[in-house]
Formats: C-alpha cells, sequence, structure tokens
C-alpha cells in the first residue's frame, strides 16, 4: 500500500531512470532509519522515566577529590568542575529534555488544533481573526518569545516550556486549519452535514480524527524541536536553573574548561543530537507511512 | 499586482499593530509597578514619583500607548536603565556586527545548500546524493550552540586558525575581522544551509521531472543549461520561500551565536537587557526585532510573487 503510493509521483515523470524496485529499496532504506530512531527514542524515552534507577551517580552530588577527571571505568563520561557525574547528569538531564518536549507538544497541540479547527471550518472572519492571531504570534521569533517570557515570568523550565509550547502554536493551527480545509469538501463529510449532523459532530468525528495522521507527524517534528529549545534556553540561562541538571546547563558550564576538559562539551551535546535525530527520523518515516502526500520532503 | 502587494501591506500593517500591542502591554504585565521595573537599581519614592511623570504612567492607558508609538516612530526608544544613555544608540552600534553576521551566514547557507542541493538531485541514487542527505540530516539535528563550542574546541582550541571571541569592526582590520567572524558565520549558516538544500533537493526533483524540462532537453539543450537555466530557475521559487521562513530561526540563532562567540550585536544586547532587567532595552529590541522581521516576510511575498506570478494573481482574487 505505501510503497505503491510512493511510486505514483515518479510514475509520470521521464528522468525516472530506475525501475519502481528503486522507490521500494529507497523507502526499505528509510524504514530501518526510522526504525533505528525509533530504538534510539525510547531509550531516551526509558532513561527519563527511569532516571534514579539508571544514572550510577547522585548528579548533585559533589566530589572534591575527584573534579574534571577524565572518562574512566569508575565515571563513564568523567566528571564535571564539581566532580559530578557526568553520564548521572545526562540522564537526569535527558529527563528534563524529554518532559520539556512532551509538555510543550501538547500544550501546543491543546491550544492549537481547536483554533485551527474554528479557523478552517467557520471560514470568514473566524478564519481572519485566527490567522492575524497566528501572523502576530509568529512575528516573534521564538528566541525573543522566550527572553520576554523569562524576563516578565523570571527564568524556569516551566516558563521556558510555557515559551516553547507556546512558540509551537502556528504550526499546529496551521496544519490543523489546513486539513480542515481538505476535509471539509471531502464527501464524507458533506454526508454528515446533509444527514443532519451538528458542528460539533462533524468536526470531532469526522474531520478530526482523518486529521490525526498530519498531527502525528507535527508532534514528531515538536518534539526534537522542543528538546533542542530546552537546551537553548537553558544554555542562555533561561531555562533550567544550575544545580538542575539539563543538557543545556551543562553544556554552558563546559564553556569554561574547553581546554583542561573537552568530553564535557562533547558528551552532553551528542546526547542532544542523538535525541533530536532519533526523533527527526523516526518522523521521517511516520510520515513516509502516515502522510504519503507529504512525499520525501 | 498593486492590489496583491496592498492587500499584502495591509496585512503587515495589521500585524505590526498588534505586535507593538503586545510589546506595550508585556511590559505593564511585569509583577508589580512598571515604575519599579524602569526605575532598576534606584527606588526611592521621590524616583518612582519622577519616573511616572517622566513617563507619563498616570496617564490613560491609551494615551500612554499613542505615546509610545509616537517615541518610537520618531527614532525615540526610550533610555537604557543599565546605561543610562538612549537605546536607539546602543542599537546603531549593536545592528552592524549582527546585519555583517546574518550576511556571511546568509552567503554560506545559499551557497552550500544551493550547491548541495542540485548535485543531490541530479546525481538521484548515487553515493553524491546520500551523502548530501546525511550531511544535511546532521546539519539539521546540531543544536547551533553545541555547533558552537565544538568549532571553538577544534579551530581556536586544538588548532588555532580562528578566533574564538571578540568582535573588530571589518573597516577596522578586514582580515582580522573575518578571522573572528568565520566560526559564527558557519554556526548561524549551517542549519540554514541544511534546510535550503533539502528544499532545493525537493523542488528541483519537481521540475526535473517536469514537462518543460523534458522538452527543454528534447530539443537539444545542454545538460548545463537545462539544470541552470530551466529546472533551477523553477526551483529558486522555494527557495526564497524557505528563507524567509527560516528568519526566526536565522535571529534566534545569531542570540546564541552572539552569546557563545561574544559579539557585540543585537542578540547579546537582547540577552544582556534580560539579565540586568533593562526594560527600556529589552521593550525596544523587542518591537525592533518583530519589526524587522514583518517587514522582510512582506519583501520576501514580494520577490516570492516577482518571481512566480501565480502567486500576485492567487492573491488578487
Amino acid at each position: 500500500m505505501t510503497t505503491a503510493t510512493q511510486t505514483l509521483p515518479t510514475a509520470p515523470g521521464t528522468t525516472a531512470k530506475k525501475p519502481a524496485g528503486g522507490g521500494r529499496l529507497r523507502a526499505l532504506r528509510r524504514n530501518r532509519l526510522a526504525l533505528t530512531g525509533g530504538i534510539i527514542a525510547a531509550v531516551f524515552v526509558l532513561a527519563a522515566l527511569f532516571a534514579p534507577l539508571i544514572a550510577p551517580y547522585d548528579p548533585a552530588q559533589p566530589d572534591f577529590g575527584n573534579v574534571l577527571a577524565e572518562p574512566s571505568w569508575a565515571h563513564w563520561l568523567g566528571t564535571d568542575d564539581l566532580g559530578r557525574d557526568q553520564l548521572s547528569r545526562i540522564v537526569y538531564g535527558a529527563r528534563a529534555s524529554m518532559q520539556v518536549g512532551l509538555v510543550a507538544v501538547v500544550l501546543a497541540f491543546v491550544i492549537g488544533v481547536p483554533l485551527g479547527l474554528l479557523a478552517g471550518y467557520y471560514g470568514r472572519l473566524t478564519d481572519s481573526a485566527v490567522s492575524r492571531l497566528t501572523d502576530t504570534m509568529l512575528a516573534f521569533p521564538f528566541l525573543v518569545l522566550a527572553v520576554g517570557l523569562a524576563a516578565i515570568l523570571g527564568p524556569s523550565l516551566t516558563n521556558a516550556t510555557i515559551a516553547i509550547g507556546i512558540s509551537q502554536i502556528p504550526a499546529v493551527i496551521r496544519i490543523t486549519r489546513a486539513e480542515t480545509l481538505r476535509l471539509k469538501h471531502v464527501d464524507y463529510v458533506g454526508a454528515a452535514i446533509v444527514n443532519g449532523g451538528g458542528d460539533g459532530t462533524v468536526l470531532f468525528r469526522h474531520i478530526l480524527p482523518n486529521a490525526t495522521s498530519a498531527l502525528i507527524v507535527q508532534a514528531t517534528v515538536g518534539i526534537p524541536a522542543a528538546i533542542i529549545g530546552e537546551a537553548l534556553l537553558s544554555f542562555l540561562g533561561l531555562g533550567v536553573q544550575p544545580p538542575a541538571p539539563s543538557l543545556g546547563v551543562m553544556l554552558s558550564g563546559a564553556q569554561s574548561f574547553l581546554a583542561p576538559a573537552p568530553w564535557l562539551a562533547v558528551f552532553p551535546g551528542l546526547a542532544i543530537v542523538a535525541a533530536t535525530l532519533a526523533f527527526n527520523l523516526l518522523g521521517d518515516g511516520l510520515r513516509d507511512v502516515l502522510d504519503p502526500r507529504g512525499g520525501t520532503r | 499586482m498593486t492590489k496583491y502587494l496592498l492587500t499584502r501591506l495591509r496585512q503587515s500593517l495589521i500585524t505590526l499593530f498588534l505586535v507593538s500591542i503586545v510589546v506595550f502591554a508585556g511590559i505593564r504585565a511585569l509583577p508589580g509597578d512598571p515604575a519599579l521595573a524602569l526605575a532598576g537599581e534606584e527606588r526611592s519614592p521621590e524616583a518612582l514619583a519622577a519616573i511616572r511623570e517622566a513617563y507619563g504612567l498616570n496617564d490613560n492607558i491609551v494615551v500612554q500607548y499613542g505615546r509610545f508609538i509616537g517615541h518610537a516612530l520618531t527614532g525615540d526608544l526610550g533610555t537604557s536603565s543599565r546605561t543610562g544613555l538612549p537605546v536607539a544608540d546602543a542599537i546603531g552600534q549593536a545592528l552592524p556586527v549582527t546585519l555583517e553576521l546574518a550576511a556571511l551566514s546568509l552567503l554560506l547557507a545559499v551557497v552550500l545548500g544551493i550547491g548541495a542541493g542540485v548535485v543531490a538531485a541530479v546525481r538521484r541514487g548515487r553515493p553524491e546524493e546520500w551523502i548530501a542527505n546525511v550531511i544535511a540530516l546532521i546539519g539539521l539535528s546540531i543544536p547551533t550552540f553545541w555547533l558552537g563550542i565544538v568549532l571553538v574546541l577544534g579551530f581556536a582550541i586544538a588548532i588555532p586558525v580562528f578566533a574564538a571571541s571578540g568582535y573588530v569592526p571589518f573597516g577596522t582590520d578586514p582580515v582580522d575581522n573575518l578571522r573572528r567572524m568565520v566560526l559564527p558565520a558557519i554556526v548561524l549558516g549551517s542549519g540554514l544551509a541544511a534546510v535550503v538544500m533539502r528544499q532545493t533537493r525537493a523542488a528541483m526533483l519537481d521540475s526535473l521531472s517536469a514537462d518543460y524540462v523534458r522538452t527543454a532537453r528534447a530539443k537539444g539543450l545542454s545538460k548545463r543549461s537545462v539544470i541552470g537555466g530551466h529546472a533551477l530557475r523553477n526551483s529558486l521559487v522555494t527557495v526564497v520561500t524557505v528563507l524567509g521562513l527560516q528568519l526566526g530561526h536565522l535571529i534566534s540563532g545569531a542570540v546564541v551565536t552572539e552569546q557563545i562567540f561574544v559579539l557585540p550585536g543585537f542578540g547579546k544586547l537582547t540577552i544582556d537587557a534580560v539579565f540586568t532587567r533593562d526594560y527600556a532595552t529589552l521593550q525596544a529590541v523587542v518591537l525592533c526585532t518583530s519589526a524587522a522581521y514583518i517587514l522582510i516576510n512582506l519583501l520576501v511575498d514580494v520577490v516570492y510573487s516577482v518571481i512566480d506570478p501565480r502567486i500576485r494573481l492567487g492573491g488578487a482574487r
């Protein structure tokens, strides 16, 4: 089913030098990547859930006799300037990342989906109002928004999560709106309206369930974006406040010890890259399976 | 065409108006007395009363908003509570740094992104495409700030070719200026290059299988002319749009990059304003950034409609 839809776009082309088998091979490779991404993402989720069981040390426990230690059997990823175990801090940092990733995306969906549904379904004035709102939100680059919130509410993990969630609302609105516009003109929705289905029934029983694929794909884009967002804000001092462990806080601290202890900068960064790469791969794979119209973009 | 531009202009002005209200309301949403925030360290009752008088905080809120906009339009962005100097001056000093950084990054992103995108599309299914795709995916997944740290580690500490921090104006010493700007430009431009590459590749693949490209091939045009003159030219619409959409990331990225490389630009001004609770500066910086963002987006739409006539026709309905 999926391979059939995937080979379709190239069929009318003249440059399709390879037979359809090439497309299938590519799909296979892509799915294997998606599988790898899914496994790494699952590892992160598990690490976040069971951080206290996995972390070999207390992430906040200083050991002043063992500062800036190189990676060793006792401390796999070395220790920082206060002698705290890097691996344990990364595990707990992943917990903060995942927490922000999930909560921010849920926040964006809870606000964005209803607005997108309303704008797409009712059109006219509602659509204009929602579109202007979206434009206004988009007029604030993410970091400017986060900076403003941090200035007003004070820097913290919660406020960083709120800022990240708000920054993702416009994308959710636009995607939901586009899906609603498309589905509004589909025959079975028309039939539901003719059957006397109320607006609520049509929106939540017929349109929303059919927009799920696009929304799931958006979520897999939103989670890695939120993970990077959290690390970024914490790095700038606008998110998680030290001494609480966060990958961004760790990187920020590592800047002062780049020459004597480069591993402090390398491992937290690798963790962020692994997490975002994993979710991006998973998202690409899901998009291929769930949303064939999305193509290979 | 004119009608389309007027519609877009009207939308932009409405957005700008809403943004100014949000920015204006933002500083009044601060917990406590805005005079207290504007006062900074000076908190005696007399000073607060003077500030209330000076900023007209006793006036009607609509009057206050009108004055805020009136001042902003005439270039009076208030006085920094940290330095006591006009905010407009601070912005004037920071702007060239950020503009140079942005220009260098854009150049890098466009040259690398379009080049790699074209190669990936033309050499489809070959190792070149795979390599370009993998590099792009990595470029998208590496956060700016980590890339910055890694590059400093590699090219300023391990092999000290470039400088890791500080800024020297281009006019003072072009070589030293570039030595300090290369790493920041790579940091800021790499993510953008990855996005441009992916979009160029996708657009080129679409174009290459289109009828007009087949026609161009059939009439015996050289491969170079088909790819450069026909396929790439039509793919540029997408690239321009993507660049417009990525502006927000560029602005956010500039803030981080300036912070890592200690460049005295717009981003550093913003972050410093947050940590020193310099609300006048913060308000002005946020307003300017958003206004610039809206204007550039408008500009992108105009360029877009010039390249692709279908847009303005669609918009004029």
